[in-house]
């Protein structure tokens, strides 16, 4: 058994030569999503306590049995501890300064469609460039090419607004709603599934997201069908001290498919918030799951005031054999990411793969990177992680490949690039080996460079300016991930990028 | 069209003087030759016009018309007009060859004040261009110079300056490394855009390349400053004698 832990050292910088070109960037403020909503919202008292897991279980009516769950995740949760080996630092998380259920209140009564939805909700998920509109297609025509659709379920802050084409989609099996709706509808589904990849148990942030969790997505995608559209779910933060705690449940039966998108952002604050989220992926036999997140929460300020406190668990079962799963993350949002997509690769031949883009700018810090458990045989995995830092950021990829003595014939490729904006962030690489078989075979590369200050002059000499020149090479950095996208996310990701690193260091 | 008056510049880094004292009128539709032994300074001048970073200019001016070049930013320097071939191509990993065109191009024109180009435009004049000098559709596709023969990447260079038609064009030795066919394409690449709002400043070591593409007048550059300049013959009287006796004489 080979364990290996390694810190590559920290580039050394020549400073002077792009002192020049951070200091333009700079000058720009970026965030396009910071304004707020204003809407009369109805908060659970501040703070935690059985009550308010009780208050939260109630409000969504849900049936006794979760209660009781999220009571137990609840109590065990009080005798945990916040973990802290990641390579990051922020003031200690008064759990009791907080709220932990904000709805608007247009939300008390829930619509019976999107038609009734308050406006000001429908108007704030149009600003954000987020269609709640199911446009009609004429019976017999096709979607014109570039304008596939996409089914959305809309989160605001602590509820589900409410879920489109759903009726489409049930045409085809397909069950796309709130997760607070699956438990009333499809109890046996969630039962039977909920916990079952994260267990309540899990960690810190998940058992605190197992007793309060608000809402969250949920799918179902029946066995031996091809999800007719893309799934997405978009989670936006508004009210202000509240945190957000959703639970997405997808199970993919087997010889299905579905691809899944994910959005998020917040409004500009100067106090943290806490975003917890979990997510579970079952997938079965031949079954295939690609998911896509762009994370983009409020990064907080160039001095580090106010952003989201990102601690996320994401985990695929590959339960069954040809198993494949395909996480894609383009995070760019977040004071604090903490955020590890895992696949447990059970079923043997079962695939996964991991392919992230994190870019940390001014006081960001991101701690991000994957597991992949290989339990069973011939299994596979790929790893392909672009860490870019710029500003003050660290940017820390961490990730676990895991051999285990059963999973004969595996094979991971992990590649993982570090590029560094400027002389004072930091990039870290901590891979974590494990191979417990002799048969199987784990490879590693990893590189840390500099923006070339040869690529920026060459872009500029033909007319860029300092940003566009920035944003092409980091585009160019990231491609290969950038392709693992859909095509509307790669081209949203790409200007998200571009964004994120105006206002890049200073 | 450009006017360099003498420009002294040192390295920023260290206390080393490149060029000292150039002195360069280039007129509407001129085209000018540099030539001079390995280490004169001529990549030097071409990188200080286009406004690369590391160098201090110590005194003297360039201007392109009228405008002080040497406070511009590079890409404003691009969007005034000029050009510059580089003698080695930068290679951008995972930029496609288009993207980066077409990027320049509409970075060009918001600097300018002018409206994007359509993609169906881009389309049709990137390929029109490409056929010209031989690029194929692959080619068009790849990243930025990664990959790319020696010829390929100057052929990439020529296809860009044909794209963004700028009125000043500094080539710095895009003959070196080319077989002949290569240096017939570029050359004709060149010829097809010369015209009278349009200008050269053409650095070589060979007269070959000036058997293709005409010059009006020749310098020759030794120890950053131009030491003779002169008509065509002059090319002619290097490409038989060498360096050393024109050195000799200013010695
Ligand atoms: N960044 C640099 N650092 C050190 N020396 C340099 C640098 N740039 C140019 N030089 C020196 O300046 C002189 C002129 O170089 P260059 O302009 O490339 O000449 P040419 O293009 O005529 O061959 C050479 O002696 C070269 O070594
Ligand atoms: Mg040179």
């Amino acid at each position: 058994m080979a364990n290996i832990e390694l810190d590559l050292p920290q580039l050394d910088v020549r400073d002077g030569v792009d002192r020049e070109t951070i200091e333009t960037v700079a000058a720009m403020g970026a965030y396009k999503y910071g304004w707020a909503t204003d809407i009369e919202m109805d908060y659970a008292p501040k703070g935690l306590s059985e009550d308010i897991v009780r208050l939260i279980s109630a409000k969504n009516g849900e049936p006794d049995w979760l209660l009781d769950w999220r009571l137990s995740a609840y109590r065990r949760w009080l005798g945990m501890e916040e973990p802290h080996w990641a390579m990051l630092t922020y003031p200690k998380i008064d759990y009791q300064d907080q709220y932990y259920y904000a709805t608007p209140r247009s939300m008390a009564v829930k619509p019976k469609s999107l038609d009734e939805v308050d406006p000001k909700l429908l108007a704030t998920y149009k600003k954000l460039g987020i269609p709640l509109k199911e446009q009609a297609l004429l019976a017999g025509v096709e979607a014109p090419e570039g304008e596939r659709r996409v089914a959305v379920d809309a989160v605001f802050d602590s509820v589900s607004v409410g879920t489109t084409f759903k009726a489409e989609l049930a045409k085809a099996g397909v069950i796309f709603c709130s997760i607070s709706e699956a438990v009333k509808e499809h109890p046996e589904l969630v039962r039977k599934y909920l916990g079952s990849v994260v267990p309540p148990t899990d960690n810190f942030f998940a058992t605190l997201n197992s007793a309060v969790f608000s809402d969250g997505s949920f799918v179902y995608i029946p066995p031996g069908t091809r999800c007719p559209m893309e799934l997405s779910t978009y989670f936006r933060i508004n009210a202000e001290n509240t945190g957000q705690f959703e639970r997405t449940l997808i199970i993919c039966d087997r010889g299905a498919y579905v691809s899944y998108l994910e959005g998020c952002t917040a409004p500009k604050r100067d106090t943290h918030q806490l975003h917890a989220a979990v997510v579970e992926l079952v997938i079965l036999e031949d079954a295939e799951v690609k998911y896509s997140t762009v994370q983009n929460w409020y990064p907080g300020d160039e001095e580090g005031r106010g952003g989201i406190y990102n601690f996320v668990t994401k985990r695929a079962d590959c339960r069954e054999a040809r198993a494949k799963v395909m996480w894609t993350q383009v995070e760019t949002g977040s004071a604090i990411t903490w955020k590890y997509p895992s696949c447990i690769l059970r079923g043997d031949d079962s695939q996964g793969e991991f392919y992230s883009i994190a870019i940390a700018n001014n006081a960001q810090q991101a701690d991000t990177g994957t597991k992949m458990i290989h339990l069973g045989k011939r299994t596979k995995s790929r790893i392909v992680s672009k860490g870019i830092s710029a500003g003050r950021a660290q940017n820390t990829y961490r990730g676990l490949v895991s051999m285990h003595p059963k999973a004969t014939d595996s094979r991971n490729y992990t590649q993982c690039d570090s590029l560094l904006i400027g002389d004072q962030c930091g990039a870290h690489t901590v891979p974590y080996i494990e191979v417990k078989n002799t048969s199987s075979r784990v490879e590693h590369e990893a590189t840390t460079s500099k923006v070339d200050e040869d690529q920026l002059f060459y872009c500029r000499s033909r007319g860029m300016s300092e940003e566009e020149a920035v944003a092409l090479v980091v585009n160019g950095f990231c491609r290969e991930v950038l392709q693992a996208l859909p095509m509307e996310f790669a081209m949203e990701a790409q200007s998200l990028v571009a964004i994120s690193l105006e206002g890049s260091v200073g | 069209m450009l006017e360099i008056k003498n420009l002294h510049v040192k390295l920023e880094e260290e206390d080393k003087q490149i060029l000292k004292g150039v002195t360069l009128s280039i007129g509407a539709g001129e085209v000018h030759a540099i030539m001079g032994p390995n280490g004169s300074g001529k990549s030097t001048l071409s990188y200080v016009l286009s406004g690369r970073d590391g160098y201090t200019v110590t005194d003297g001016s360039a201007t392109l018309d009228g405008a002080d070049l040497l406070v511009m930013e590079p890409e404003v320097r691009a969007a005034q007009g000029l050009f510059l071939a580089f003698q080695y191509p930068v290679e951008i990993p995972g930029v496609g060859n288009m993207t980066f065109l077409r990027t320049a191009l509409n970075a060009q024109r918001k600097t300018r004040g002018e409206p994007e180009i359509s993609a169906g435009d881009f389309l049709k004049l990137v390929r029109e261009k490409a056929k010209g000098l031989k690029i194929d559709a692959d080619m068009l596709k790849r990243p930025v110079n990664v990959g790319f023969s020696g010829g390929e990447k100057k052929r990439n260079e020529i296809l860009q300056m044909a794209m963004l038609e700028p009125k000043m064009c500094i080539l710095d030795e895009t003959d070196s490394g080319l077989d002949v066919d290569a240096m017939k394409l570029v050359s004709e690449g060149v010829n097809a855009l010369r015209s009278a709002g349009r200008s050269f400043l053409v650095i070589t070591h060979y007269q070959r390349l000036l058997d293709h593409i005409k010059p009006d007048v020749v310098h020759i550059m030794a120890a950053g400053r131009i030491i003779k300049t002169g008509g065509p013959e002059l090319a002619l009287e290097v490409e038989n004698n060498g360096y050393a006796d024109l050195l000799a004489e200013v010695l």
